[in-house]
Formats: structure tokens, C-alpha cells, sequence
């Protein structure tokens, strides 16, 4: 046994060195998809009108910085980098990290959103199946998560926008409704308006995550029904509710809480169906748009976010562990995570 | 149908949502558009783009307007004349205030030339339409005149690209000012409200339009790129009208008692560009045996007549586009400008493809890939795929690759293709410009076959496009473009399709006007009575 100094220190020394490789790996990063999106195409194809003569192309390139060969091109972003600028998009002109940064609530919310819903109803839902593996509400739950796997987001997606906007017309079938603005950010999340936009996207974006939860659970639960430590409670005497809330639940709850976060990042990053069909302001949209029209300062700078984001979640899910089973110490989890 | 019992669940969990939705219901002169693509600025001369242009036609004005044919019709100039080859004069509209008030006059027409070029950071400026011209002279608040070193017989067409900012707002304005509306001040029937990248613009109804007012008061341009979405959007009534409604639902929505459908014949061409560029084998052409060949095939125009007659344009616009195209014989259907009514679209023959293959030394075809973007034009895959299998019936060997947008297109630049899959809006509404671009000997230092990537050249067909450009006389003029199109045509300069047919679909109680130039306009938009 650690003495709690120890422990801090452990867990200080770590972060630090968690920090470190995240730099290296940002930095990797960013030279490939530098490399990737410059291999790809030319994005003066498609930004110039066809009309346009040579001079008027040549002026672009030059404007864009385009002109110059890679590397060159790759030191100018580096050093706007450190200070925190990751250039100007080149269709909007406007710089990218803002315009990421002003759809980014979008996709947050909605992401939060649809992991509450899927956390929500997944747990006590796979809880049930798993206790009563064998009863006909644990069976339809199971087959409702096999369908909640195989079902192609858009083709759901299309489907509850036909069923609740075109048929009921209870439901808008686009947009992100009215926003209230909350500590700088805009939600949609506290206006009635906003509630019935975000509804249909959330649950689309859900259904997949809330099969994963409730298998895990179930699985989790029915491994944990057979071990002693639940024999022993149940011995002892105690209420089930009090063996399935504390000692199942509690022992179930690490490889759910890894996937919890791994699935949060994922959410944020590749929301991109969800949020076309629903024509939802996310950032998933922006960088389908910029990937399409060459827009590499955007596209760079949307994945610097997004690889920082999931660098941000597993660094939590790491701490998280370590609160929720005493065993797992900080010091030594980095080599099993696999992060 | 929905059973009752999962109706009646739905009911119980959704209807306090549904009946706070409904609070946000339009009122009936407010309406809401679905727009395919994205705006991305508000500036007038940052983006030359069709959908930052069409948008930008509800808030600017031109000295000149396309109608509906992309006819040149007065607009902010009520006449236009050539003083002489190298002098335009024109007349200002009197009485035209800008939506701030103030009085738009010939140093607003002044300033715009001034500014054009100068906008910092543009992707694709609108120099272009400008660059002609190298003296402006302001005669009088309401006469300008405007001088050019060559004659310039488009200049009118041009300025019909070139939006009139005021000089008040626009001086010191940089293009986020006019994103953020300080300066996005027209003389347009629409007032700016909000703009959202990738999300809305939001316009008001500009009361004091000197064309008179508008029967919207609150315009809502929502970008919607996912077609399913669009429709939705328009089933649900969450928008009043959406463009380009996809192929595969068309015929349904026609059907649809609540809906009306339009659809007009575009400006785009979908056509075929043959590497003409090398002696040898051009990329991806090969002999039987998948060995390059001595002579390049493509320049032979037995060879280019061979491959237009093998096409059954006629299956492909059936079939593929379900209708909605029509078969091509030249850059622009023959209701345009410069389009010669003698083209017909090439015949279904390939006995005669054969044979005309065989006359030029392939009696047993020879081997190519065939190459195009996917998702760029309307059903493109499609129709490559559909090429490939007439080209097997008269012994050629194909295959077929389709790249993204953005890949395709600068490959295509680079010549690394033999037969490439391509289109061309002419945004000026006249055959001389498109001819121009596409099939002009290549020579970018005077703006001729910029886009010519089949590198096809004939000095004769040069020298009367050349002769066309520089004359005045409007029917002249077009006798020559004319002349030049039907040589340029019957030497296969390039091998026409199809023209693209746009489409539009809006709720019941609307009628769309429907355009050539495949702009979505609020003010084409009325009640239908």
C-alpha cells in the first residue's frame, strides 16, 4: 500500500508524461494530415471560378500561400501553432479554430445529449437483462439492441424524420431551434424549441451507444451474478436491490466507463451522418464541407481539436478508474489502457 | 400506416414537445428556402461562386439583370449603347436609394471597378469581369462611361456579374463587414438580417424597392446538403421550397397533390474532353494488348466521331436522368445566344462507329479507362458507367474510375487523364465564352483555352472565334459564333451529352419561376392564386 503522498506524486508525474507523448502526438499529427490533404488535390481547382484566367489563378495561389513548397508552408502553420493560431480557412476566410469553435457547442451538446440518453436508458435496461437473462422483457431488450447495431444511422435517422416531421408533423425536421446563451456558450437544451430540434438528432445519434451500454452491462452483470462476492452478500442476507445497486453495479462499472469515454470522443468527432441528415450546425458538417472543397487550415485544425479532445477524455477515464477501483493505481495503468 | 397502439404511445411521450414546436409557427408572408450548397460570404466581390451569387441577387443589383433565359435586361442601368469600339456609355436608374436611404449614383458604379479587384484574401475574384475595362469617366450623377484597350463586345454580359456596393459603406469595409451586415448595404428588394456560415442567411424585406415590393416579408435560406433532408424539410413544411430535388424522387413528388414541381433546361453541359495532348498514347489509352500505342487515337477526328456516334444520348437521358436532361449537340441549348438551330444532337449508330473506327486503323477498337468526378454533376457515376458499356459494344475495352471532386479536378488539370467526364455552366449565357474556354487553342496569358484539357486545336476555328470577340454588331456577331460552333462540332472538338435540368420543388400555395441559370431567388417565388 501507497501512502496518499505517493500517490499524488505518482499521479502528478504521470499527467506530465501523459502531456508530453500528447504533444509528440499532435505534432505527428499534423504533419500527416498536412501531407494527406496536400496529396489529395489542389484546392485552387475548386475554389477559383472556371472562368477565371491564369493571372487571376496565380493570384490565388500566391494569396493562399500556396506557392511555396510543403515544407515551407508546414513551418508558416507551425509557428502560428505555438501562439495559438492554426491559420485562416480558405473558403471563408476567417480563421479556422473560431470557426470550429463556433460550431463545437453544437456537436458537444448534441453529443451530451445522446450519451445521456443512451447511459439513461442502457444501464437499467442491460441491469434487467442481465439479472433476468431468461424472462421475455430480457430477451426483447436484447433483440432491440441487435436491431439498435444493424440499423444504418441515416436510414433511422431518414426514418424518425418521415414518422415524426412528415407524417405527425409534431417534430421540425432540421435546424438546432432557438438558443439561449449559457456562460458563452449557445443550448439549445433549455428552450422548448430548441427541445423538440435536438430530440430526434440526440436519439438517432443514442441508439447505437444505448445497444453498446446494455450489452456491456448485461455481460458485465451476469459474469458478476456468478462470483463469490455476490454469493457471500446474498448469504449474508442483503437486499437484492443493495447487492445489484453496490456490489454489481460497482464492479461492472470499469469496462463501461472506458467505453462510456472512448464512445463520447468518437460521438463529438463522427457525428457527421447524424448531423447531415438533420442539417444539425455541428462541427461534424464543417468538416465534411471543408474535406470536400480542400480547406486545409479548417480540416487540420478541426482534428488538433478532436485528437486533443480524445487526449483530454482518456487522461479523465484514467483518473476515473483509479477513483472507482482502489486496485488500479495511476502509475501503472498507462501500460494496460492501450490509449 | 401506423398501428394504433405505437400512435397512440407516441402520442402520450411526444405531445409536449409537439405543442411547444408548433409556438414557433410562420407567419404567412415569412417563408423559408432549402439551399443545396453553402454561401460563404456575404461580400458581393469575395467569392465568385453560383450560390454566393445567387444569393447576393436578393440584397445587390447589377447594372445589368439576367432574366429567367439569362436574357441582359436593365437594371440598375436603364440603357447601354457602344459610343464606338472602345467606349461604353451608360444610363443610371434615377431614384434608387440604397437600404440605408442614402442616393446610389455613378461614384457608387465607380467605386464598385475600384473595388473588385482589391478584395484581399478572395478564392476566385471577380476581376475577371472587370480587368477590361481601364478608364472610368463619370459624365454626370446618372452617365458613366467606360473605356477598354480591345474591343470588348461582352462587357455588358460582365457587368451583369458584378454587384453595385454603396461607396458610403464600402470604402473602408473589409469582407467580415459585410459577413457581419455593417456593410452589406444594396439597393436590392432584400435587407440583410443574419448570416450563418454552413447554417442561414436571414433577409428582410427591403419596403422602399424602387421595382416595387415584394410579397415576402422575412426570407429564411437554410443550407440543407443532404438531399433525403431537403425533401423531408419540404414534406414536413419546416422550408416552402427546395432546389435540385433528386432524380430518384422527382416523379413521386410530381405527384403529389401538395406539391409543384418545376424544372428547366439549364446552362450546364455534360461533355467529354479526349487528351489530345500527346502524340503517343494519352494517359490510360492502350492497344488490345494493354500496350501504348504510337499514335494518339483521340486526334484523329474518325476516332472522336466514332465515340459521339456510339452514344445513345438519348438511353442515357431516359434512363440515367429519368428524364430530366436533354441530349446535347453544342455547349448551350439552342435557346441561347451564339447556339446555331442547324447542330443536332449525334445520331445512336454503332455499325458506323465501327466502321469509322476500322477507316481509321482500329478494326478491333483498342483499350481506355474512362474517367469523371463522382458527385459533382447530377447522376455522373451513372452516366460514365453507361458510357463504358456502349464504348464495349463497338469493341473498345473499358473501364471506368470515378474520383471525388476534389481529387478529380486536379488531375484532370494535369492531363493524367485520356477521357474525362466533364461540365460547364457558361454563367454568361452565350456560346462564344463557353467555346472559348473549352476549345480555343490553349493560351492562358489572353484567357483562351483556359479550360480546353482535351488541348483540341484548329487555327481556323481560332481565327473566327477570335473575329467574333471583337465584333460589335450583335448579329453578325452571332452569325460567327454560330459558324464557329457548327465547324468546331463537326470536327468533335469535344463530345457533348447532355444539358442538366434543374429542378425545383415548393409546397402548395407557391409558384417558382423556374431559371436556366440555376439560381434559387426569393423573388422568382410568388403565391400562386
Amino acid at each position: 500500500m501507497l501512502c496518499p503522498d505517493a500517490n499524488i506524486r505518482n499521479m502528478t508525474e504521470y499527467i506530465i508524461r501523459r502531456l508530453m507523448q500528447s504533444g509528440l502526438v499532435l505534432v505527428a499529427m499534423s504533419v500527416l494530415v498536412f501531407a494527406g490533404v496536400y496529396a489529395i488535390g489542389n484546392p485552387v481547382e475548386l475554389l477559383v471560378n472556371p472562368m477565371a484566367d491564369e493571372a487571376e489563378r496565380a493570384r490565388v495561389i500566391a494569396s493562399l500561400g500556396l506557392d511555396r513548397p510543403l515544407w515551407e508552408q508546414y513551418l508558416t502553420f507551425f509557428k502560428g501553432a505555438l501562439t495559438g493560431d492554426l491559420g485562416k480557412s480558405f473558403v471563408f476566410n476567417v480563421p479556422a479554430v473560431g470557426l470550429i469553435l463556433q460550431k463545437l457547442p453544437a456537436t458537444i451538446e448534441l453529443a451530451f445529449c445522446a450519451m445521456f440518453i443512451a447511459i439513461l436508458f442502457g444501464i437499467p435496461l442491460g441491469l434487467w437483462a442481465g439479472l433476468r437473462p431468461d424472462s421475455i422483457p430480457g430477451k426483447a431488450i436484447m433483440a432491440g439492441s441487435i436491431l439498435g447495431f444493424s440499423l444504418p444511422t441515416f436510414w433511422v435517422g431518414l426514418l424518425l424524420i418521415m414518422f415524426f416531421s412528415v407524417q405527425l408533423g409534431w417534430l421540425p425536421s432540421n435546424g438546432r431551434g432557438d438558443t439561449v446563451n449559457v456562460f458563452g456558450f449557445e443550448v439549445s437544451f433549455l428552450t422548448a424549441d430548441g427541445l423538440s430540434h435536438l430530440f430526434m438528432p440526440a436519439l438517432n445519434l443514442a441508439l447505437f451507444k444505448l445497444s453498446l451500454i446494455i450489452r456491456l452491462t448485461r455481460a458485465g452483470t451476469r459474469e458478476a451474478l456468478l462470483q463469490d462476492y455476490v454469493k457471500f452478500a446474498r448469504a449474508k442476507g442483503l437486499k437484492a436491490s443493495r447487492v445489484v445497486g453496490v456490489h454489481v453495479l460497482k464492479n461492472i462499472m470499469i469496462p463501461i466507463v472506458t467505453v462510456i469515454g472512448l464512445e463520447f470522443g468518437s460521438v463529438i468527432a463522427f457525428a457527421i451522418v447524424t448531423e447531415s441528415i438533420f442539417a444539425w450546425p455541428g462541427t461534424g458538417k464543417l468538416l465534411i464541407d471543408s474535406i470536400t472543397s480542400l480547406d486545409r487550415p479548417v480540416i487540420v485544425a478541426y482534428l488538433m481539436i478532436i485528437v486533443t479532445l480524445f487526449i483530454v477524455i482518456n487522461l479523465v477515464v484514467d483518473i476515473l478508474y483509479s477513483v472507482l477501483d482502489p486496485r488500479v493505481r495511476l502509475g501503472q495503468a498507462q501500460g494496460q489502457g492501450g490509449h | 400506416m401506423i398501428p394504433r397502439l405505437i400512435r397512440r404511445l407516441a402520442v402520450l411521450l411526444l405531445a409536449p414537445l409537439a405543442a411547444l414546436a408548433t409556438t414557433g409557427a410562420l407567419a404567412a408572408r415569412d417563408i423559408s428556402i432549402g439551399l443545396q450548397a453553402a454561401i460563404t460570404s456575404m461580400d458581393p466581390h469575395y467569392h465568385n461562386l453560383s450560390p454566393n451569387n445567387s444569393m447576393m441577387q436578393h440584397v445587390f443589383e447589377g447594372l445589368i439583370r439576367r432574366d429567367e433565359n439569362q436574357k441582359l435586361v436593365p437594371g440598375l442601368a436603364v440603357s447601354w449603347r457602344a459610343v464606338d469600339d472602345l467606349t461604353w456609355e451608360f444610363k443610371l436608374r434615377k431614384n434608387v436609394r440604397f437600404h440605408d436611404g442614402t442616393p446610389f449614383t455613378a461614384e457608387d458604379v465607380a467605386f464598385t471597378l475600384k473595388r473588385v479587384p482589391n478584395v484581399p484574401n478572395s478564392p476566385s475574384s471577380f476581376a475577371t469581369f472587370t480587368k477590361p475595362i481601364v478608364d472610368v469617366k463619370i459624365v454626370d450623377p446618372h452617365t458613366i462611361i467606360f473605356k477598354t484597350s480591345t474591343p470588348h463586345v461582352l462587357l455588358p454580359s460582365d457587368l451583369a456579374s458584378v454587384m453595385i456596393v454603396s461607396r458610403l459603406h464600402g470604402e473602408k469595409a473589409a469582407t467580415e463587414d459585410y459577413n457581419s451586415g455593417k456593410a452589406c448595404i444594396g439597393t436590392g428588394p432584400y435587407k440583410y438580417v443574419e448570416f450563418v456560415p454552413n447554417q442561414r442567411v436571414v433577409l428582410k424585406a427591403n419596403y422602399g424597392y424602387w421595382g416595387g415590393e415584394e410579397p415576402w416579408d422575412k426570407l429564411t435560406f437554410k443550407i440543407l446538403t443532404n438531399a433525403a433532408a431537403r425533401v423531408a424539410a419540404l414534406l414536413s413544411g419546416d422550408v416552402q421550397m427546395i432546389e435540385n430535388v433528386p432524380t430518384s424522387d422527382i416523379a413521386k413528388m410530381e405527384k403529389d397533390k401538395n406539391l409543384s414541381v418545376v424544372s428547366k433546361v439549364s446552362n450546364r453541359v455534360i461533355y467529354v474532353h479526349l487528351n489530345q495532348s500527346t502524340e503517343k498514347s494519352p494517359p490510360f489509352v492502350f492497344d488490345k494488348s494493354g500496350k501504348p500505342m504510337e499514335k494518339n487515337p483521340f486526334r484523329d477526328v474518325r476516332v472522336r466521331k466514332a465515340l459521339s456516334m456510339a452514344v445513345n444520348r438519348d438511353a442515357i437521358v431516359d434512363r440515367v436522368m429519368e428524364k430530366k436532361a436533354v441530349s446535347a449537340a453544342q455547349l448551350l441549348p439552342d435557346i441561347f445566344y451564339g447556339t446555331s438551330k442547324k447542330l443536332k444532337p449525334t445520331k445512336f449508330d454503332p455499325e458506323g462507329a465501327k466502321k469509322l473506327l476500322a477507316e481509321a486503323g482500329y478494326p478491333n477498337g483498342f483499350a481506355m479507362t474512362l474517367h469523371g468526378p463522382a458527385g459533382r454533376y447530377i447522376n455522373d457515376d451513372k452516366v460514365i458507367q453507361a458510357l463504358a458499356q456502349f464504348y464495349s459494344r463497338i469493341g473498345i475495352d473499358t473501364k471506368v474510375e470515378t474520383f471525388p471532386a476534389s481529387v478529380y479536378f486536379t488531375r484532370a488539370t494535369n492531363l493524367e487523364f485520356g477521357y474525362m467526364l466533364l461540365g460547364w455552366g457558361t454563367e454568361s449565357g452565350e456560346q462564344a465564352s463557353a467555346m472559348r474556354s473549352l476549345l480555343a487553342t490553349r493560351d492562358p496569358a489572353k484567357g483562351m483555352g483556359v479550360n480546353n484539357r482535351g488541348r483540341y486545336t484548329n487555327p481556323a476555328f481560332d481565327k473566327l472565334l477570335e473575329q467574333a470577340l471583337v465584333t460589335m454588331d450583335d448579329k453578325k456577331r452571332e452569325g460567327l459564333i454560330q459558324q464557329a460552333a457548327e465547324m468546331v462540332m463537326g470536327e468533335v472538338g469535344l463530345i457533348p451529352l447532355h444539358y442538366e435540368v434543374s429542378t425545383w420543388a415548393a409546397a402548395k400555395g407557391f409558384k417558382y419561376t423556374p431559371r436556366t441559370d440555376q439560381y434559387t431567388l426569393a423573388t422568382s417565388l410568388k403565391p400562386s392564386k
